[in-house]
């Protein structure tokens, strides 16, 4: 399944960011997670929001987008959550470029997203060990 | 008065010289006519016969050669003479990818490095100076040719090429050099250096530097001149014509006299092509005398200057060129290398990059800058760091390559390039090279 992810290229200098969610505040989309890879020259804003399709809508139009899919896995709130579901990309060969975690409620737990390079091979592993997943279905309305 | 390397020819009457050049130029044209098809068709084209040629005052029914017509000829088109009589090749950037690449003959290269000779000893030089190179050595004529130069001076010459600051200043220090030469950007920097090394313009023993390459002004003149403790001097010459020496300065230090026993020189408009009066500003056309392998005639160099003819107090008679003021293209000189924007524009459509694009440059610590600002496609862009600055990485890599010069690449969104009246303002220069 997975879920859709937009990430947006921003110059790294002051009131770049800052439109970029202006525009979308703006425009009624919700930040569900999000996280920045940031260089000297440049950043990467990555975004899960409640509609990807019209966020992408909205970025496109004065950025450089990109979509991908990633794993929003759900973290059990005990020791070595974590570690059990990388362990289980890791002895599978499958490489983590990068993460980060979000929350949205208390009820909703935490959640850790995984850029991969087989996202496929990735879901259905974590499917078969019964690890729970988000899809996009699951943060249209939380 | 001061010294010459070939006072007779140096201090010749106008008349002379003229009678040398009228004599030259019927051979020289017969040459090019009769080894150089690419020439021959030209001046076929024209319907000019190398018998309508008697003298200088002829020159302007012959056909221009440019650049473009280098690129074209890419590599043996203009090449006068059988690849066996050639002994060299020296190359410079050529406005798209083909460099410029230029032959020489024994005769060719001695020619050349009297040139230079004539301009170390005009500041000076002689076989009791130690002459350290530092232009750079290789396809670039900056070394070889004040290398060469310096040989027939009979000067100590100490072959450093260009960099390492470090030990330029050691061998400076513990061998005495006297004359100093290099583009008048590493002279400054090396000038610095010492400074901050705690050195004294008056401990080291240099009397003199000659600089050239790149457009420097009066007020770099003076720095470099009170940082060094020296007289600074500018040379100009170009590959397709030889290479530095073409022009050199004297101790009057208010232009360069162009060697006219060896090179002819007209001043055209830009746009008509039309000879102008003595005196006039624009471009500056030369045609090779005596060249065997890469005759070249009424070659445009794209450089804006004026001749003078006014008597100089050094003695010499050659007519004397102004430092280029300016270019009638759009060739920048960066760190003495010259870069045209369409080779940039190449290599973004070669690496898959939307031509659109500005270039920055600016002189920090005097030394040049070059950065590139390149708006970025949506499928040059990976959500991934590593991968989108290994694309920014290849992408300098390309235009290391294609330049010579390594500029720093700034991949930036789209639309995010200043456009003035809709027309993206492609190359921002500011340094300040003209007086």
């Amino acid at each position: 399944m997975a879920i859709h992810q937009i990430s947006v290229f921003v110059q790294n200098k002051p009131g770049k960011l800052v439109g970029i969610i202006e525009e979308l505040a703006n425009k009624g989309i919700n930040i569900r997670a999000s996280s920045i890879a940031d260089t000297a020259e440049f950043g990467i804003f990555r975004l899960i929001t409640n509609d990807f399709d019209k966020t992408r809508e909205i970025l496109s139009e004065n950025n450089v987008t990109n979509v991908t899919k990633v794993i929003a896995a759900k973290m059990e709130d005990k020791p070595g959550a974590l570690y059990r579901v990388v362990d289980i990309l890791s002895e599978a060969g499958i490489n983590i470029e990068y993460m980060y975690a979000f929350t949205a409620s208390e009820t909703f737990g935490a959640y850790v997203v995984f850029r991969v390079d087989d996202v496929d091979a990735a879901q259905k592993l974590l499917d078969e060990k019964g690890i729970s997943t988000l899809n996009d279905e699951d943060i249209l309305d939380m | 008065m001061g010294n010459y390397f070939q006072p007779e020819i140096e201090t010749a009457s106008r008349e002379e010289i003229l009678s040398i050049q009228n004599e030259k130029i019927v051979k020289q044209v017969k040459h090019a006519y009769e080894n150089v098809k690419y020439y021959r068709d030209l001046m076929d084209e024209k319907g000019v016969k190398p018998e309508d040629i008697k003298g200088v005052d002829d020159i302007k029914k012959l056909p221009f050669l440019s650049k473009a017509d280098l690129r074209e000829a890419y590599p043996y088109g203009l090449l006068g003479t059988d690849l066996k009589n050639c002994v060299r090749i020296q190359s410079t950037s050529g406005t798209t990818g083909k460099r410029v690449v230029a032959f020489y003959t024994q005769h060719d290269i001695d020619l050349w490095e009297e040139c230079c000779a004539r301009a170390i000893v005009a500041v000076g030089g002689s076989n009791e100076d130690v002459v350290q190179v530092c232009y750079g050595y290789g396809l670039f004529t900056g070394g070889a040719g004040i290398h060469g130069g310096s040989h027939k001076v009979g000067s100590l010459t100490l072959p450093m090429s260009s960099g390492n600051t470090e030990r330029q200043i050691q061998f400076m220090m513990d061998l005495g050099s006297t004359i100093l030469c290099c583009t008048p950007s590493y002279a400054a920097y090396i000038g610095e250096t010492l400074a901050e090394r705690g050195y004294k313009p008056e401990d080291n023993k240099l009397k003199a530097g000659i600089f050239g390459a790149e457009p420097w002004t009066e007020e770099m003149r003076r720095s470099i001149e009170q940082s060094l403790g020296i007289k600074a001097y500018d040379i100009y010459g170009l590959t397709e014509i030889s290479g530095p020496g073409v022009a050199f300065e004297c101790e009057a230090q208010n232009g360069m006299h162009i060697n006219e026993d060896h090179f002819y020189v007209e001043v055209i408009d830009p746009e008509t092509g039309e000879v102008l009066p003595e005196g006039s500003k624009g471009e500056l056309v030369f045609t090779s005398l005596d060249k065997e392998a890469f005759p070249l005639i009424r070659y445009r160099t794209r450089d804006i200057c004026v001749l003078s003819r006014e008597k100089c107090s050094c003695g010499r008679t050659h007519v004397k060129m102004t430092k280029p003021m300016g270019r009638s293209d759009d060739m920048m000189i960066i760190r003495g290398v010259n870069v045209f924007p369409s080779q940039i524009e190449t290599v973004l459509l070669n690496e898959g990059y939307t031509p659109n694009y500005q270039i920055v440059v600016d002189r920090v610590n005097n030394s040049d800058t070059l950065d590139i600002y390149v708006e970025l496609a949506p499928d040059q862009f990976s959500d991934i760091v590593s991968v989108t600055q290994k694309r920014e990485k290849k992408l300098e890599s390309a235009m290391r390559t294609m330049l010579g010069i390594g500029p720093r690449i700034h991949l930036v969104p789209p639309k995010t390039i200043t456009r003035s009246e809709g027309k993206a303002v492609r190359v921002i220069d500011n340094r300040k090279l003209h007086d």
